[in-house]
């Protein structure tokens, strides 16, 4: 942690982590307290009185059912999410890791949507599937399948985790790949010298080996689902049809700034929080026992 | 390669070409329709085959009042703002991280511990829990629509000071010392040895940092009001919604593509940095 050599104690080390801790305390800190303690109050319709009601708000949310729904539907969503990205990801990194000619050239090609925003991402496949003009839904249309996510719910679910998985294939390709190739070739020659096949070694040695990787990218693309693909639903669906798509980022969005119910999203904040919280301590728990090989 | 299986071989080549083609698939839709005219891209079925359009498409979207009937900044100002919001954020996060991790491993001092938990914290609050009251301390500071506001509160970061500390824990502690004989100071110390030290990771975290940047898009939305100062990722979603009357495709795919094309360029041509930025921000 520290340096056993280090500099004499002075002013100066305070004013090295002043502009940190500065904007930590200011954009952070404060805010994050203020939504805690707004989740305890209730304010009237006009915004006169506010009182302070504990965790009225609180068990009002899950008492709602709409609330409850999202939760699970969230749930769905992000498990969605992660399954098929990470699938995805895990075939192609298991066949990328037997490339020899072209390796670097593939992984170009795989690795480019991790750098489009997830709002852009959204407006891709949006216009792919649009229902009147788009490319994918006239060919859908031609194989006498109705595409229309503007009302079909489950249709709009789907995607909007197309879109959220493609993006993120990019990303667990590159780690899956990066565990596959740190294992030591020794180990799969020795399985392959005892006559085991191409895909007994991936399931016998490859995929428990990558266990510890597989398990830091569930947790990423948790994260990544829960909270970086607003941009996606936003573009996509707005929540809809009939909240067919609203997942808790975009309903703590929705009713704080257009519904301006500011203590129930006060607690709908301080809800995720607990569950970056509680996601971020799983992350770190793991890091630490991450297996060498 | 363990054995010679030729069957498996074009296998695995068929499956990257098909996974390619799967990954591409959307953005080369993107590039088709920004290369057709504007009534092309009206007739069902839309075209597969890019067009002769691509250049003037280009020069209208960038130059060009933008869609007809919204009330929209031009394209090219939207995306010098994106560029100096992913600068701002990306070389802030660097400078006040390299500076913290710099104080907290080379510095004892009361404290020290409080600090680097305070900044641990962070990680923990995406912008996404607590955007109301973030909003509401930008506009009491004043900083709404403005360049500052859309960066400083994002520059704070947990995982940048980390990676800094991870790589100012690897420099042996004999720089230290023959610096302190040569009487350098913590701040000569610092610029002479450390940061020619740490230029690689600096350089692999710009990338990812750049990328985060220009992709911000819920935070923007929030608080830029005033048309001149939206960036390229925000007006999509802007013009997704008027594209409900004037179906301009082409030029709402061309801006999409402009949108996306400096952080593709960033990925494609500084790959490996890359790759290093993204695998070591998360140890």
């Amino acid at each position: 942690m520290l340096k056993r050599v280090h500099f004499p104690p002075s002013l100066l080390p305070y004013l090295l982590v002043a502009p940190q801790v500065a904007i930590t305390l200011i954009f952070f800190i404060w805010p994050a307290s203020q939504a805690l303690y707004q989740s305890f109050l209730i304010e009237d319709a006009f915004g006169l009185s506010t009182e302070f009601v504990w965790f009225e708000n609180f068990i009002a949310l899950f008492k709602d059912p709409i609330y409850v729904e999202t939760f699970w539907r969230t749930a769905y969503f992000s498990l969605a999410v992660a399954g098929l990205s990470m699938g995805l990801a895990l075939v192609l990194a298991a066949f990328a890791d037997r490339v020899v000619r072209g390796a670097t050239f593939y992984r170009t090609l795989l690795i480019w949507p991790y750098a489009i925003a997830p709002v852009l991402a959204g407006a891709l496949w949006v216009f792919m599937f649009n229902p009147t003009l788009g490319i994918v839904a006239y060919a859908l249309d031609a194989m006498g399948i109705e595409w229309n996510h503007k009302l079909n719910g489950s249709q709009a679910m789907l995607l909007v985790i197309m879109a959220a998985a493609w993006k993120q294939v990019a990303y667990n390709f590159l780690f899956f790949l990066a565990a596959m190739q740190s294992i030591p070739k020794s180990v799969i020659e020795a399985a392959a010298i005892d006559g085991a096949g191409p895909l007994k070694r991936f399931w016998t040695i490859i995929f428990p080996l990558i266990t510890p990787t597989t398990f830091f990218l569930l947790v990423v693309n948790m994260v990544y689902a829960f909270f970086d693909t607003f941009g996606i639903i936003h573009a996509v669906t707005q929540g809809g049809p009939a909240n067919a798509t609203t997942i808790l980022v975009y309903k703590v969005y929705n009713d704080g700034f257009v519904g301006l119910d500011l203590g129930s999203s006060a607690a709908q904040s301080v809800i995720l929080m607990v569950i970056v919280i509680a996601l971020t301590v799983v992350q770190f728990r793991f890091i630490e026992k991450r297996v060498e090989y | 390669m363990i054995e010679n299986r030729p069957f498996l071989n074009i296998l695995t080549h068929l499956v990257m070409i098909l996974g390619i083609a799967m990954i591409a698939f959307p953005i080369w839709i993107t590039f088709v329709a920004a290369s057709h005219d504007p009534i092309r891209m009206t007739q069902v079925p839309l075209p597969l085959l890019p067009g002769d359009q691509f250049f003037i498409n280009m020069k209208n979207t960038l130059f060009g009042r933008g869609l007809s009937g919204t009330e929209i900044a031009p394209v090219w100002l939207m995306m010098l703002n994106s560029l100096v919001m992913a600068l701002s954020i990306a070389i802030g996060k660097i400078v006040i991280s390299l500076l913290s991790a710099f104080a907290i491993v080379y510095f004892r001092f009361p404290f020290r511990m409080g600090f680097f938990w305070l900044i641990f914290i962070t990680l923990m609050l995406p912008v996404e829990v607590r955007i109301l009251p973030t909003f509401q301390v930008v506009a009491d500071l004043g900083l709404l629509n403005s360049y500052a506001g859309l960066s400083l509160p994002l520059i704070a970061s947990a995982t940048a000071t980390f990676m800094f500390r991870q790589v100012f824990l690897t420099i042996p502690d004999e720089m230290l010392e023959s610096a302190r004989i040569d009487g350098a100071g913590p701040m000569r110390f610092f610029w002479d040895i450390l940061i020619p030290l740490s230029r690689t990771n600096i350089a692999a975290l710009f990338v990812i940092l750049f990328i985060y940047g220009w992709n911000q898009y819920l935070w923007p939305l929030l608080i830029t009001t005033d048309t001149s100062m939206t960036t390229i990722v925000m007006s999509i979603k802007q013009m997704l919604e008027s594209a409900e009357q004037s179906p301009e495709w082409n030029i709402i795919m061309m801006t999409a593509l402009l949108a996306m094309l400096p952080p593709i360029l960033v990925v494609v041509f500084m790959q490996k940095l890359f790759v290093k930025g993204l695998t070591e921000t998360e140890k």
